[in-house]
Order: structure tokens, then C-alpha cells, then sequence
């Protein structure tokens, strides 16, 4: 129905039709302001990706993918790349498994002061992006508290420079994600256990059915659905990684640790502005971003 | 103690050890700064594990430093004015696409779900050109705008409101109420867990955000909490003590929050999904 028909019969309106309309109206404003903040810009991303030139006189660029074929070309760019994806590929993985251990050890009935150990474990996402980066940064300094601890244990000889080097910026912002969100994940895990009937445990261990087997057996079939959303949400999380890369590694050193995310507002606000080209590489997250969770949702349907 | 015996208990002290490290590893870091805020830079770096008597020296330098205050207010009023708009647009919608829904109206929901997939990074150049070209850079509004109409909101509202009995509303259409009044005076005073649930999560995420701000407001006027305590790192000479009792000043409103609310907190991100 148009709005030129709703307003031509506006005047006798049937109940039904009244209600439908108010329905309209109800969502009207979320779905306005979503298709304004999210689907409009998502457009004008495209259409600047085919631009270049100073932010104030943009023009389109000839050829038009131009900038598609400077990223190629790009080495910070491909670095940046990688390092999400070496983020995405460690990180994500073991915070889930984690996130499942928890969730089935908090969800036994034999476990005592369950409470204290879920609080413990989900404080963490009660601390800013920003906040856990720079304690993290701090307690990995190279005069650090990490350091301290490691030298008095004698695990290690000499303190680790672990902000200037390569592996260690990475090593130190994959810990410091799986200390954020693993208590967020589980949170997802054991709200899904708890509808679990508790009986089917039960008649696994009268079967002989051992914890591990418990866990692979049941707990995670039953939890595919939630698995699967937690896995696209980890997955869109780790490809705009930002805070982090600013603030606990600065990218460093020499963009061996530097987030997409980052890049691209580097890319944008930093050094000599470049809408354009800020533009295509954002529009290139959005293509990564689908297609990961397409695979994600055709592999979860499969199994 | 026979053979089962122990390895029955065994195991199970086994389990408890892992999650008493495990929750000493996930409390540490919090309870570290927390406790650095009281210390100076050299017992920091000593590895001072108690409070000291250093807090008011580290929170006069660093309100001498920086516009704690000024940042303190606009990050209390971006995410107060985030949570009312929010929660009022995406409960209206989800009660709408819940109470009234058919074909159309569920496609209309299946389209804006997409959104959850766009990234905010592959938006942000278009949307600074847009918030500057409407002149909504520094101001309020420019960082609320984004942020009050989320299908994540949405899809908690709608899911809760199919728990919302259909008699009530049959009810109240008898008694002759119309569709805004039911909402207000049933469906909003049945919900409050709900909007318990939603208002967290939200004020979290508002209070916690970084990129939006460091994008939109470019003044020192307009500086938020987040901002403040990243500005701090830039330094050459760190004072810990001082960064510490920052951190600690903008962390704790959430951790405030999350004890006092930590079953709507729970139900919020864990209901959304159902």
C-alpha cells in the first residue's frame, strides 16, 4: 500500500487496518534511522571507493578501480591484513574453547561458589576497550609488572621487549582478547546449557560417557545455533579491531601489530587525508565480512 | 582412600584449581589498576600490590593535567541521552514488529538485521561527511544520532514482547484503550526487566565507546572519558599513578553497573539471541 492509498482511505478504515497501520507507524522511526545510518552510508562508501583527491573536491578516479588497484599494491595495507586474520585465525578459536570449558564446568551440578567463579570470569566486559588496553600496555611494559613475574620465576632470563617486537605486540593483544570476551562468550554458552534437560548427562555417565565425550557429544550438538552466532560475532569483532591497535600497540612496531581498522583511519584522519582509498579498503571489510559469515552459516547448517 | 576414591576428588580439585587461576587471571589485571591509582610510578613498576597513600596526590595532578570534569560530563550526557532515545525508538519498534507483525512487517525486520552485518568501520568516512556536512561535528546529537535505532535493541524488545500476553492487550482495546496507550501504561510497566536489561548494555557500550567520539568531536570541549585516559599514553614520561587513577575514574561507573546488574546484564546479551 502506498502512502497516497492509506491516506485516500484513511476515513473508513476497518479495526484491522487500523491496528496494521499503527504497526507501521511503531517501527517507522528505528527502521528510518537504521536505513539512514547504516544502509545509506554503506552506499556512499561504494560510491566514494571510485573516488580520489583532496576530501574537500572529490572527483572519480580514472580508471574507476583505482584505488581497488593501489591496495594490491599496498604493503601496509597487506600487512594489516594479515594481522587480522592472524588475530581472527588464534584468537577466536581458543577464547571459544575456552568459553566452553567454562560454561560446561559452571554448569555441573557438583560445583560449588559458582556464582563467585561466573562473576570473576565476565568482569572483564565491564572494563572500556580503551581502559583494558592501556592496563594491558602497561603491565607488558618492558620495566612491567609481566616481566617482574616472569624474572622471579626464572622462566625467563632477561625481561621481554615485548612492544617492540613483532610476535610479542601480536602475542600481547591476542591475550588481552581472549581476557576480554572469553566471560562474554560463555555467557551465551551457559544461558544455552541451562535448557538443556540435565537427565540426558545423566544417562550418558550410566552409559560410560566420560566428560570429554559428554562435552563433544552432547553439549556441543545441542549448541550449534549459539556456537555459530558467537563464532560470526567473534569473527565481525576481530575484522574492526581498532581500540586495541591504538592503544595497546600503536600498530607498532612498524605496523607489525596494526589493525584494518586502524589503517583505515589512519588512512582517513592521520596522514594526508584520503577518503577515497579509506573508503574502498572500508568497503573491502564489508565484502570480508559477508563472506565470512556466509561460509560460517552454510558450514554451521551442514553439520 | 581407594583408588576412586581419590580420583574422583582429585579431579574435582583439579577443576577447582583451574577456575580459582582462571578468576584470579580475570579479576587481576582490574584489581591491579585499581590498586596503582594509590601508587606512585616507581612502586608501580616494583610490582606494589597494595594500596598506597598516593591517590589524592596522583587525582590532584591529573585533574590539574587534564579536563576530567568536562570529559566526566560529556560522556555521562552522550550515554544518558543514548540510553532514553534508544530505548524508547527500538521498544516501540519491537513491540511494534512483535504485537502487529505480518509478512510485510517480518521482511521489513529480516532487512534491518542485516545491518548487525555492517561493520562500523566500513561506514565511517561517508558518515563523517555526512555528520559534517549537517554540522553535527563536537555537538551531542552528532554522537547520539548513530546510536538510537540498533537491531540488536530491536530484536531484545521483540523477543520479551512475545512473552507479553495477547489478553492484556485484547483487554484493553475493550476497555477502550488506543494502541499508544496500551503500550504506555501495559506493556512498558510489564517490561521494566526488560528495559533493565537493555538500558545496561546500552550504557556500557555508549560509556565505553572510543572510535565514534575520536571521529566526531574534535575539540577539547567535546572530549569524552575514553579519549581522556588514551590522550594520557602519549607522553614521553608516564606518571602511572596518574594514568591509573584515570582509568579507575572511567571504569568504574561499568563496573558499578555490572555488579548491581549483572543478571540484566546477562539477560541482555544471552536474550537476544533466542
Amino acid at each position: 500500500m502506498t502512502n497516497q492509498e492509506k491516506g485516500q482511505s484513511k476515513r473508513h478504515l476497518t479495526l484491522q487496518q487500523k491496528q496494521n497501520l499503527t504497526g507501521w507507524i511503531f517501527l517507522l522511526p528505528a527502521s528510518l534511522l537504521i536505513i539512514w545510518m547504516s544502509f545509506y552510508p554503506m552506499v556512499r562508501a561504494f560510491v566514494v571507493s571510485l573516488m580520489r583527491g583532496k576530501p574537500t573536491a572529490l572527483e572519480f578516479s580514472d580508471p574507476l578501480w583505482r584505488n581497488y588497484q593501489r591496495m594490491t599494491m599496498d604493503t601496509v595495507f597487506i600487512q594489516s591484513l594479515k594481522n587480522t586474520f592472524t588475530y581472527l585465525i588464534i584468537q577466536v578459536p581458543i577464547m571459544l574453547v575456552l568459553a566452553l570449558i567454562f560454561a560446561s564446568l559452571l554448569n555441573r551440578k557438583d560445583i560449588r561458589f559458582k556464582g563467585i567463579f561466573r562473576t570473576c570470569i565476565f568482569l572483564p566486559c565491564a572494563t572500556a576497550l580503551v581502559s583494558y588496553s592501556i592496563i594491558f600496555r602497561t603491565l607488558f611494559a618492558y620495566d612491567g609488572f609481566v616481566n617482574a613475574i616472569l624474572l622471579n620465576l626464572r622462566l625467563i632470563s632477561e625481561p621481554i621487549n615485548w612492544m617492540n617486537d613483532p610476535t610479542g605486540a601480536k602475542t600481547v593483544i591476542i591475550i588481552a582478547l581472549i581476557w576480554r570476551w572469553t566471560g562474554y562468550n560463555m555467557v551465551f554458552y551457559l544461558s544455552a546449557m541451562q535448557s538443556i534437560d540435565y537427565s540426558i548427562y545423566e544417562a550418558a555417565r550410566i552409559d560410560g560417557a566420560g566428560p570429554l565425550t559428554q562435552l563433544t557429544k552432547i553439549t556441543m550438538p545441542l549448541l550449534k545455533p549459539v556456537i555459530l552466532v558467537t563464532a560470526i560475532m567473534s569473527t565481525n569483532g576481530t575484522l574492526q579491531l581498532y581500540d586495541e591497535s591504538v592503544n595497546l600497540t600503536n600498530g607498532g612496531p612498524a605496523n607489525a601489530s596494526i589493525t584494518m581498522s586502524h589503517y583505515i583511519y589512519n588512512t582517513t584522519f592521520v596522514t594526508s587525508p584520503n577518503f577515497g582509498y579509506a573508503a574502498e579498503m572500508s568497503f573491502v571489510i564489508l565484502m570480508f565480512v559477508a563472506i565470512l559469515s556466509a561460509i560460517q552459516m552454510k558450514v554451521g547448517d551442514k553439520r | 582412600m581407594s583408588k576412586g576414591a581419590f580420583r574422583k576428588y582429585g579431579s574435582k580439585a583439579l577443576i577447582y584449581l583451574f577456575l580459582i587461576v582462571m578468576s584470579f587471571i580475570s579479576v587481576f589485571p582490574l584489581y591491579w589498576c585499581f590498586v596503582s591509582a594509590f601508587n606512585t610510578t616507581p612502586e608501580i613498576l616494583g610490582g606494589k600490590l597494595v594500596p598506597g597513600g598516593h591517590l589524592m596526590e596522583n587525582i590532584t595532578n591529573l585533574l590539574d593535567q587534564q579536563k576530567v570534569f568536562t570529559a566526566l560530563k560529556n560522556s555521562f550526557i552522550n550515554t544518558i541521552l543514548v540510553v532514553l532515545l534508544s530505548l524508547t525508538v527500538c521498544s516501540v519498534a519491537g513491540y511494534g514488529f512483535e504485537v502487529y507483525h505480518d509478512k510485510g512487517k517480518d521482511t521489513v525486520m529480516k532487512i534491518l538485521m542485516l545491518s548487525m552485518m555492517v561493520p562500523f568501520v566500513a561506514i565511517m568516512v561517508p558518515m563523517f561527511q555526512m555528520f559534517s556536512a549537517m554540522g553535527m561535528l563536537n555537538k551531542y546529537i552528532g554522537f547520539v544520532l548513530p546510536s538510537i535505532s540498533t537491531p540488536f535493541l530491536i530484536m531484545l524488545f521483540r523477543s520479551n514482547a512475545r512473552s507479553f500476553p495477547k489478553e492484556i492487550i485484547e483487554a484493553a482495546r475493550i476497555d477502550g484503550l488506543n494502541e499508544v496507550q496500551i503500550f504506555v501504561r501495559m506493556f512498558i510497566p510489564t517490561m521494566r526487566p526488560t528495559y533493565a536489561a537493555a538500558a545496561t548494555v546500552t550504557f556500557m557500550n555508549s560509556w565505553n565507546s572510543y572510535l565514534w567520539p575520536r571521529i566526531i568531536f574534535k575539540t577539547n570541549e567535546s572530549i569524552t572519558m575514553p579519549m581522556l585516559i588514551s590522550n594520557l599514553m602519549s607522553g614521553y614520561v608516564l606518571d602511572y599513578g596518574l594514568i591509573m587513577a584515570a582509568v579507575t575514574i572511567c571504569t568504574l561507573p561499568t563496573v558499578i553497573i555490572f555488579f548491581f546488574l549483572q543478571k540484566s546484564f546477562t539477560e541482555a546479551i544471552a536474550g537476544s539471541v533466542k
